[in-house]
């Protein structure tokens, strides 16, 4: 039924997925306050897409347990808890290589599937860029006084500098919320301007703790603002707010990133995360990303899902899919 | 397909709902639907075949009932009602209870089997037919236990006839069975050819939720079997359909003396402002022309885009069509299924085809290859005079112009004959509940669209029909005060042959635009006392005269605007004037009637006050609608109103007919009472010293049975009203189908000027429609 043509090139199955490689980056462009300011959110309408979706998409059978490895494909794996030690990060990572059971992925012909990244504070990168070593799986490093992002700003840069330097090719920054609360447009350009040249050759993810901007209508200016400033992915959250990735935040920003394009021809990436911790969640997530943005960004180099838990619900509903019976947790490894 | 593949080309697949439990029912019911009369199945037939828009294939048999049936239905339901509304309120609260339960326990089934029969996806069915039509008859359990002690002195009709269309079986039967049963009417409906299945369900779902045999009667046919529901010995009709079956409807009861419902079609107007929030007016515009196909009464087909935004605004939205998924109705993944029937499919193509202008930019989507599927279609660059931007298409068509101004958009919006819906999209709260008021239309959704609940009243203006469904309002529509009006006698002008009194000559006129003004056709006629006194000349009207009183009538709109505020102090000034010339009038009265004036004088006096008081009171009311946001019923002028006066109480009766009307912010063609006019005509000086501003109120004089004609036909008109005692009803019901205009009549019978029936609720319902206003709000 769905005629739009796919990236069959970008499949990404291999763990070769270095998202740098298939789309330009984001190389920003002048601030343009006319265009901030024009940008509307009805919170109603926005609430009242995002809570019909999951009853006007239903993928079964086959496509479910496709569309569930290929949110296996997009997950940065992730620890980001005071209590990290090597011991943690070394077995996060190698679940990161082995996200699923071989028996249950061999089931499904996809026996080389990864997630899309491993996601962990600084101290942690040179240990995760070690137990990765040769996967093809990137090291993300959240940043910049993560996750509040009001340490001294010149250590803020100071982090990326370091994290970037240890190995990560990711990092994933905090913006200053206050700006946004201000409307201060012009200085969360220029942080996230500086920030992203600090990451050099990393990509870089501009949280925007959108739980904490208050508006929806800040939320889609606040994103349109990052890209503007040259963000490579825009981000919901850090996961330490009260309120994290919802549906009508994604709707909101992934909008933010479709009107970019039309304006700019560049992509922009999308992760939402924190709270995302069922296969079905999941599910409705790539649909709204299908069909609000297309299937190009059903790649991880421009979507990706920040979550610890998910993967857990999701090998359990493969499980099912394999054998006919509902799984167990305990039947699948730790992350 | 492999999962490999499905992982790399991350297409949707096959998301089936199982059809095989609603086959197996209409399997068990041996294939065949037909009437269910007095809590049995009646001769089931395969007079007619319901089929699967989707496949074409076969779904049931259907009986077309005979006239003979229908009457036996009719009669069940006459056995039934007394009972039915003697068991009490309470007893029917119970039993609308049980029926939403019962239907909740089918729901499945209900959706199943609906969209087996009408096309739609089962998202649509499963999400939001089948629960709104649940949540109606829980609504109306709740009417019914508090109709008791809210609508004191009111009763049920008695039997009414109910026909509903294809587009939303169940949802329809809900909107009307519910409202009938709670104020105790017993009902027999009519669900259309296509579609009668869910109504097969219902039945059951009836019987085992204690529905007395006879309190819901079901007839199945087709256009001929509604033709004999309507034809039936029915108290009340409700309907829902096209237009053009409305209006024959109207005219073949004008006169029966029995009320009449109309929800009819609509050329709904979406209004998209440039600081509106495009994304969600894109998905809004998914939900208004691309639900159920379409086939929405109330879908926002006409789209009316700012200009500066509107090339932003089509290219978002053709990207939205690309992603529409059209197909298996049954598929949990479809957006768009099945055109009800090959022969509504046929209607679509042909008026699309027809069409030459503009530029038609049709979804890039797969289409099944078989099946009656039309695909989404936006035409825009359209011109207000085309064809399609007035005509109703009923179809997955979403037509297109562009608006410089918030006036023009609203000038563009009730540019039609309908005036069912509206929507509008922006972010100004000043600009957004600015222009919804100025809207004609009965339902105007801000920033949403397509929003229904119970609790909502919905109904048109216009050519989209009369009646609210839904809240107290609906309910409303399925009662009548008790009362047992005796008949109207005519009166008739007394004749004589007496001198006229002296003094100067005074010449009554016409009162036309707050001027006085002579008679087109230059006649007149003298009035005599009952003892043959010439008391004076009044003025023959014509039509002409009516045309003019119209149009002035038409020029004083203003008076729709003005507050509440305003209106009481013009009447209570009327009062004081009036009062300061009681003697006057009253002698007046006596001169032409026998009768002392005194009493009557002094009652329209009051009645002003009665009338001056309500100005700033009969509000509206937000309902209590499952919704972050507002839902206001408002009440809102009905427009111009033609009437004709009482005859046999000169002053008071145009007073208690005029004062409402012009309180509630109408404005009034009023002619006056027949055989005693002078008090009309000596009335124009008290309007005038009043401020009564030109054209609110006009006052014709002459002869009721020959202007009610062009009254109840002109189509800048929007009510009759007539307590003539010439007895006009019939002739005005049948010419108000012209452009569907509301009448309230006397049927020939009589109604006590003096006494509480001559104001109150009654006439203010009669001189307000209700505007449903939906405001979603949070940011």
């Amino acid at each position: 039924m769905d005629t739009h043509t796919t990236d069959t090139d970008r499949t990404g199955t291999a763990g070769a997925h270095l998202p740098q490689l298939h789309e330009p980056r984001n190389e920003g462009m002048p601030l343009d306050l006319d265009w901030v300011a024009s940008v509307q959110a009805n919170t109603s309408a926005i609430e009242r897409r995002a809570a019909t979706l999951p009853g006007r998409r239903s993928v079964k059978k086959e496509w479910q347990a496709a569309w569930l490895a290929r949110a296996v494909s997009l997950i940065d794996l992730t620890t980001l808890a005071g209590d990290d030690t090597d011991g943690r990060v070394r077995r996060l990572c190698a679940k990161a290589r082995q996200p699923v059971s071989p028996r249950i992925l061999d089931a499904i012909g996809l026996p080389d599937l990864t997630v899309g990244a491993v996601c962990v504070y600084h101290d942690m990168v040179a240990t995760a860029v070690d137990a990765l070593d040769g996967s093809g799986i990137p090291v993300a490093a959240v940043s910049t006084g993560f996750p509040a992002g009001l340490s001294p700003f010149r250590l803020r840069i100071a982090e990326i500098g370091e994290s970037v330097a240890a190995g990560a090719k990711e990092i994933d920054i905090v913006i200053s919320r206050r700006h946004v609360l201000t409307g201060n447009w012009q200085a969360l350009y220029d942080e996230m301007a500086e920030m992203r040249a600090a990451c050099g050759e990393a990509h870089v993810k501009a949280i925007l703790a959108t739980g904490e901007l208050g508006t929806l209508r800040n939320v889609a200016r606040a994103s349109l603002v990052c890209m503007m400033a040259g963000a490579d992915f825009i981000k919901t959250s850090t996961g330490k707010e009260s309120v994290n990735a919802t549906l009508p935040v994604s709707l909101t920003m992934i909008r933010a990133i479709r009107d970019y394009e039309a304006r700019t021809g560049v992509k922009v990436g999308y992760k939402p995360a924190g709270g995302i911790s069922k296969a079905k969640d999941a599910l409705t997530y790539l649909t709204l990303i299908k069909d609000e943005l297309g299937d190009r960004w059903l790649r991880p180099d421009l979507f990706r899902f920040g979550a610890s838990s998910l993967l857990g619900d999701i090998e359990r509903q493969l499980e099912h899919h394999v054998t006919g019976a509902y799984s167990a947790g305990w039947r699948h490894a730790l992350a | 397909m492999t999962i490999k593949e499905i992982f790399d080309s991350m297409e949707y697949g096959p998301a089936p709902e199982s059809a095989k439990e609603a086959l197996a029912w209409i399997e068990a019911k041996g294939g065949m639907a037909g009437p269910f009369v007095n809590g049995k199945w009646g001769s089931l037939r395969a007079d007619i075949e319901s089929r699967n828009p989707a496949t074409g294939e076969r779904l049931a048999g259907l009986t077309k009932c005979t006239a003979a049936e229908v009457d036996a239905a009719v009669k069940a339901a006459r056995k039934a009602q007394p009972g039915w509304w003697k068991a009490g309120a309470h007893a029917r609260a119970r039993i609308l209870y049980a029926i939403a339960r019962g239907m909740q326990k089918q729901s499945r089934l209900l959706a199943v089997i609906e969209t087996l029969d009408n096309g739609k996806p089962i998202r649509e069915s499963r999400d939001i037919d089948v629960p709104l039509a649940i949540r109606h008859f829980y609504h109306h359990a709740g009417l019914a236990q508090l109709l008791e002690s809210e609508r004191p002195g009111m009763v049920p009709h008695g039997v009414c006839g109910q026909i509903i269309p294809w587009n939303f079986p169940l949802l329809m039967l809900a909107w009307k069975i519910a409202p009938a049963l709670a104020a105790g009417n017993t009902v027999v409906l009519k669900p259309a050819e296509y579609t009668s299945l869910s109504a097969m369900v219902f039945a059951e779902i009836c019987a085992e939720a204690g529905v007395p045999p006879g309190v819901v009667n079901i007839v199945t046919g087709d256009g001929e079997t509604g033709a004999a529901l309507v034809a039936a010995e029915v108290d009340k009709i409700a309907f829902t359909g096209s237009t053009e079956v409305g209006r024959r409807i109207r005219e073949a009861t004008a006169g029966r003396g029995i009320p009449l419902t109309l929800e009819l079609g609509g050329k709904s107007p979406y209004i998209v402002f440039d600081d509106a929030d495009l994304d969600s007016a894109v998905e809004g515009l998914v939900d208004a022309i691309w639900f159920n196909q379409g086939q929405v009464c109330c879908a926002g087909s006409r789209l009316l885009v700012q200009e500066g935004v509107a090339e932003r605004f089509y290219d978002k939205l053709t990207t939205r069509m690309d992603r529409l998924r059209v197909g298996d109705p049954l598929d949990k993944c479809i957006d768009v299924g099945a055109v009800v029937d090959p022969v509504q499919l046929r209607a679509i193509t042909e008026m699309v085809d027809a069409n030459t202008e503009g530029e038609v930019r049709r979804a890039n989507v797969p289409m099944p290859a078989n099946g009656c599927y039309y695909p989404p279609t936006l035409i825009t660059g359209l011109s207000t005079s085309s064809p399609l931007m007035q005509e109703e298409i009923f179809g997955p068509v979403l037509v297109s112009t562009t608006f410089r101004t918030p006036d023009e958009a609203v000038e563009l919006a009730n540019n039609t004959r309908y005036g069912l819906a509206a929507t509008l999209w922006s972010e100004n709260v000043n600009l957004a509940l600015g222009v919804a008021p100025r809207l004609k239309a009965g339902v105007v959704w801000v920033n949403g669209t397509n929003m229904f609940d119970a609790a909502a009243p919905f109904g048109g203006i216009r050519e989209s029909g009369f009646g609210r469904e839904g809240g107290w309002e609906g309910l409303g529509a399925y009662l009548r005060p008790d009362r047992r009006p005796s008949r109207l006698k005519p009166v008739a002008p007394y004749t004589g042959e007496g001198a006229p009194p002296a003094g100067i000559d005074r010449t009554a006129k016409l009162y036309i635009g707050g001027k006085q003004a002579r008679p087109d056709g230059g006649y007149s006629r003298a009035v005599h006392g009952p003892k043959g006194a010439l008391l004076g000349h009044v003025p023959l009207a014509n039509r002409k005269d009516v045309r003019n009183a119209v149009e002035a009538a038409h020029a004083a709109k203003g008076w729709s605007g003005t507050t509440g505020h305003l209106r009481a102090q013009i009447l209570y000034y009327l009062a004081e004037n009036l009062s300061a010339r009681a003697d006057e009038f009253a002698r007046r009265l006596k001169d032409m009637t026998g009768a002392s004036g005194e009493a009557e004088v002094e009652a329209s006096v009051r009645r002003l006050f009665t009338c001056a008081a309500w100005a700033d009171k009969f509000d509206g009311e937000a309902k209590g609608v499952p919704l972050r946001g507002l839902a206001l019923a408002l009440r809102e002028p009905v427009g111009a109103i033609g009437m004709l006066c009482p005859d046999e109480a000169p002053l008071l009766g145009l007073v208690s007919t005029v004062a409402p009307a012009i309180a509630m912010g109408n404005r009034v063609v009023a002619v006056a009472s027949e055989p005693f006019p002078l008090a009309a005509t000596d009335l124009y000086q008290v309007l005038e010293t009043s401020d009564v501003p030109a054209g609110v109120v006009n006052i014709l004089t002459g002869s009721h049975a020959e202007l009610a004609p062009t009254l109840a036909g002109h189509l800048e008109v929007d009510a009759v009203w007539s307590f003539s005692s010439t007895d006009l009803s019939a002739g005005i019901e049948k010419a108000s189908a012209g452009n569907l205009k509301r009448t309230w009549v006397d049927y020939g019978r009589a109604r006590d000027w003096s006494g509480p029936e001559g104001e109150g609720r009654a006439f203010l319902d009669a001189a307000t429609e209700v505007k449903t206003v939906w405001v979603p709000y949070g940011e």
